[in-house]
Formats: C-alpha cells, structure tokens, sequence
C-alpha cells in the first residue's frame, strides 16, 4: 500500500474562532505504481488531502499512511506540484531540479548528474541554463515535474498541474507526465477540476461531496493506454466515464 | 536601464539649453550674482574653493562618510528587518515603536547628537544611519511578509531546516524589495550627512554651505549644492548597477 487515509477529518479554525472542516471521515487507498485522481467541487478540501499526505499539516482526526508509516510532518517519501510550477526565479533550470537533493546530503557532482537525466526524461535537454522567465508555461511545469521526480519519491502529488495552459498544450504535457511517470512506475494522486483529464489519465477516480468533503464514489477507469492520454482520448467509453462523473457531481442540477 | 540614442541625446540636448538660460537669463535680467550667481562665476569660484577651501578634501570627507553612513544603516536595517520578518511575534512587539520612529524627523535629532558627542563625526554619522535605516527596513520586513507562503511549502517538504529557508527561499524572494529600499536609503544618506554638517561641524559639502551662506557667497553655495547632488547621484547609479547584475534573472521589460 502505497498510501492510505483512514478516517481521516481536517477542521480548520476560522479567523472569527469558530471551526471549520474542510474534509470529514475521508478514507481511501492507493496502490504501489496506481495513478488516482480526486476530483469534488471547488472548496471541498482537495487541496488540504494533498498538504496532509505531503505532512505539512496533521489530520485533526484520523491517520494518514504513506508505505505503511504514519505521516508525521514532511517526509522524503513525498514530492507534490502545484498549478503554480514554484520554480525559483533566481535560479537556472538545472539548479532548481537539484533544489529538492540539497537537504539530502548528496553530493554536488550526483546532484548535477541525478538532475540532468531528470531533465532529459522531461524533455528540457539544452535548457539547463536557462532561467525559468524564459521557458514557456508547459516547459516550467516539466521543469518542476523533474525536480520532484529528481528526489525519486514513492508518491508523486499534483493539484491542478495543467489547468493554468492552453488546451494544446494541456494535451502534449498530459501525454508527456503520463508517459513519464508510468516509466517511472510512480505513484500518482492528481487533483483536479477537469473531468475528461481525470478519465485520460488514471486507473481509478476519488469523487469528492460539497464540503466538507468526503468520497462519495469511487470509479474504476478500465481502458487501454493509461501511459498514453492522447490515445485514450478517441475511445468512445471515454465520454460515458465522463458523463458519470457529471453525474456524481450533480452538475445538471446545480446549472439548472 | 536601457537608453536609446534619441533619449540620451534629448537629455543632452535639455542640459545644454538648462547651462545657456543659467548662464545669460540671470544677466538679462538684472539679476545680481550674489542672488543667482551665473555658471561661470560657478566655475571661476570653484576654482578659488579648490585652491583656498580645501575642496577635495571636504569633498571626500562627506562622500567618504555618505557611504560609510550609508552602509551601516543600511546593514543595520536590513539585519532588524530579517530578524523581525522572522518572528511574528516580536515585529508585532515592536511595529508602534517602529512606525512612530519612522515618523519622527530624522535630522531633527543632529542638534542632540552634537549636544551629546561634540562636533565630530559622530553626530553626522548617526544622523545618517537613522535616517538610512527605515526605509531599508520597512521594504525588507514589507518583503518578508509577502514571501509566497507555496514556495515555502515545497522547501518544508524538501526537508529544508529554518536556515535553509531564509537563505534559499526567503532572502532570494526579498532581494528586490531590499535592492528598492537601498536605492531610496542612498538618496537619503546624502540628506543626513548634508544636515549633519550644516549643524555642526567644520568639514564637508555641508559645512562649506552654511560658510558661504553666511559670506553672501551664492555661488560657492550652488558649487557645493551640485558636488552634493554628484555624490548622491553616483552612489545612486553603482546601486543601480548592482541590482542589475543581482537580479539579472527579473524578465527585462521589452522595448
Ligand atoms: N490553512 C488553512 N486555514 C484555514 N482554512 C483553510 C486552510 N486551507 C484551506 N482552508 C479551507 O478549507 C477549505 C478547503 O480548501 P481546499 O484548498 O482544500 O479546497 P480545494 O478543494 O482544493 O478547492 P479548489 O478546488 O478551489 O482548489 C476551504 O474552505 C478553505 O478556505
Ligand atoms: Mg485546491
């Protein structure tokens, strides 16, 4: 078991002091080299699953488990992606890939190596000196996905790593992290907001309720090519797991 | 900052016309010199300030102690600011305190400070550290405040020690706010030391004013006013040069 989250409630304090929660009783599995999406309506605590599994913040209730151990704070198991790509400004590309070994105790010259091949798995070759204001929006995000897939981590987390790009681009880099991080037989929780992206690219989908969220449903995507999205794409079943998520979603009646 | 051709030469072209109407307006006018002296009487008493005034040597001396002013408080500040951006509690502490001492006038305190350390440099020097001091630690602290709390989250969960953030994340996110206020703390740095000298003392730019002042002697005023403005200018300008070349990875605005 790759990840697990047992019961597990997040109630935030308000700033007016009365309490909020954010998810209630959320429990779910994640196999080894699984690739899971969550997806719920805005505000119902996707965001806050992530930061628990990543032990920014503690669960108030419950227990979350990355490969069996309990998650006390942040831990090397775990490399997340935000919609933002976070890269350092200040930096060259190949020194904001290594950022993540630094704190790791690995030596200058296996950094610079560990970071070029990351770099070339993520197609950035003859960029490494580059600074991040000249790589476009899809070229950062690969730039970020390289420097989390540098400190080699069981899980991989994003939050909404595509919504910020054109739909073309959103498609090739789709495509580019399926492919990579099936390669690399990473363990993936996506989040997000884009229903038929979810269906591209997981094995299975988390539905979340309204806050405070917790599972409501859980589908099983079984279709071919879970490394390629772009192929997945022209299936016909494609729209009819889509059409469930609708479903589940209730957005039907919330447009009505 | 980039300039063209056409805008350097406009401004030129606007320095020339400036030194001909100071030149032959005033004349025309009937204005005296000890009003408005012309830009050769300038230069012809420059000379005389250089041969009998000690005109290098006063001049260094307020550099020298411009940027040495300068960079104390601009040193001290941008340590407090650190210090306070990193703890909550005590820039919560401290913030009255701080904004009423940024309000007070700096260079009302120069007549104390002569009252307590005598006509040295060390009234001056205080002046100008005071005065140097705010804005740098107020851009610094404003920046710590701001630091993307998502950059942070990632080096917490790269494992980054307390240190390893404020080095890597946070002192690289603030420096163009420290960068900003250094550049306003150096236009200040000759305020302070010019009020500093006026008051009390016997050397320097500052000094060299409140002599002429008191001879009638506008010109050597104006001479001092401008080897004032020069200092001021340069330190200005190697800032500038540095934060281009400390922040050459900020994308450059296209023309
Ligand atoms: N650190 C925090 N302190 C207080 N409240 C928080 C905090 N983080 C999140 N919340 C609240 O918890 C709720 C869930 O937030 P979260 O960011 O997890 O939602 P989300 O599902 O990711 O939303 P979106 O889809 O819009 O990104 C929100 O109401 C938010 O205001
Ligand atoms: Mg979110």
């Amino acid at each position: 078991m790759a990840l697990e989250f047992r019961s597990v409630t997040k109630t935030f304090a308000t700033t007016s002091g009365g309490e909020m929660t954010a998810v209630s009783d959320v429990s779910f599995r994640v196999d080894k080299g699984e690739f899971v999406s969550v997806v719920g309506p805005s505000g119902c605590g996707k965001s806050t699953i992530l930061s628990m599994t990543a032990g920014l913040y503690q669960p108030t209730r419950g227990e979350v488990l990355v490969s069996e151990q309990p998650v006390n704070g942040p831990n090397a198991h775990v490399g997340f992606m935000l919609q933002k790509d976070l890269l350092l400004p200040w930096r060259s590309i190949i020194s904001n890939i290594e950022f993540g070994l630094e704190s790791r105790g690995v030596s200058k010259a296996d950094r610079r190596a560990r970071a070029m091949q990351e770099l070339k798995a993520c197609h950035l070759a003859g960029f490494e000196n580059h600074y991040p204001y000249q790589l476009s929006g899809g070229m950062r995000q690969r730039a970020a996905l390289a420097r989390t897939l540098a400190i080699d981590p069981e899980i991989i987390l994003l939050d909404e790593p595509f919504s910020a790009l054109d739909a073309q681009t959103k498609l090739l880099l789709q495509n580019a992290f399926a492919k990579t991080i099936s390669e690399a037989g990473k363990t993936t929780l996506l989040i997000t907001h884009d229903l038929a992206e979810a269906v591209l690219m997981s094995d299975r989908i988390l539905v979340l309720s309204e806050r405070p969220g917790t599972v409501i449903a859980e589908i099983k995507v079984d279709l071919p090519h879970r490394d390629e999205p772009i192929k997945r794409r022209i299936l016909p079943e494609v729209s009819e797991y889509a059409a469930q998520l609708f479903k589940y979603l209730k957005l039907e009646e919330k447009a009505a | 900052m980039v300039r063209s051709r056409s805008t350097t030469l406009a401004s030129l072209g606007l320095l020339a016309l400036v030194l001909l109407a100071w030149q032959y307006l005033p004349p025309a006018l009937d204005v005296p010199k000890y009003i408005i002296p012309t830009l050769t009487d300038c230069l012809v008493e420059m000379k005389r300030m250089w041969l009998y005034e000690k005109l290098m040597s006063n001049t260094l001396s307020t550099a020298l102690y411009t940027v040495l002013g300068f960079a104390v408080g601009s040193l001290l500040g941008a340590i407090l600011g650190y210090l306070l951006g990193m703890s909550v509690f005590w820039e919560k502490v401290l913030s009255p305190y701080i904004l009423a001492l940024q309000i007070a006038p700096k260079v009302a305190f120069a007549p104390l400070f002569i009252m307590w350390f005598g006509y040295n440099a060390m009234p001056k020097m205080l002046v100008t550290v005071l005065i140097v001091f705010f804005p740098v630690l107020v851009n610094v602290l404003q920046a710590m405040r701001t630091v993307d709390r998502d950059l942070i989250n990632l080096a917490r969960a790269y494992n980054l020690s307390r240190l390893g953030i404020f080095w890597k994340i946070e002192m690289p996110s603030t420096l163009p706010n420290l960068m900003a206020g250094l550049r306003i703390a150096s236009t200040l740095a000759v305020i302070g030391i010019t009020v500093g000298e006026l008051i009390g003392g016997n050397t320097g730019l500052g000094y060299l004013i409140s002599y002429g002042g008191g001879q009638a002697n506008a010109a050597m005023v104006f001479n001092a006013i401008i080897l004032l403005t020069v200092i001021g200018f340069l330190l200005y300008t190697v800032l500038q040069h540095i934060e281009e070349r400390v922040l050459h990875y900020l994308p450059k605005a296209q023309h």
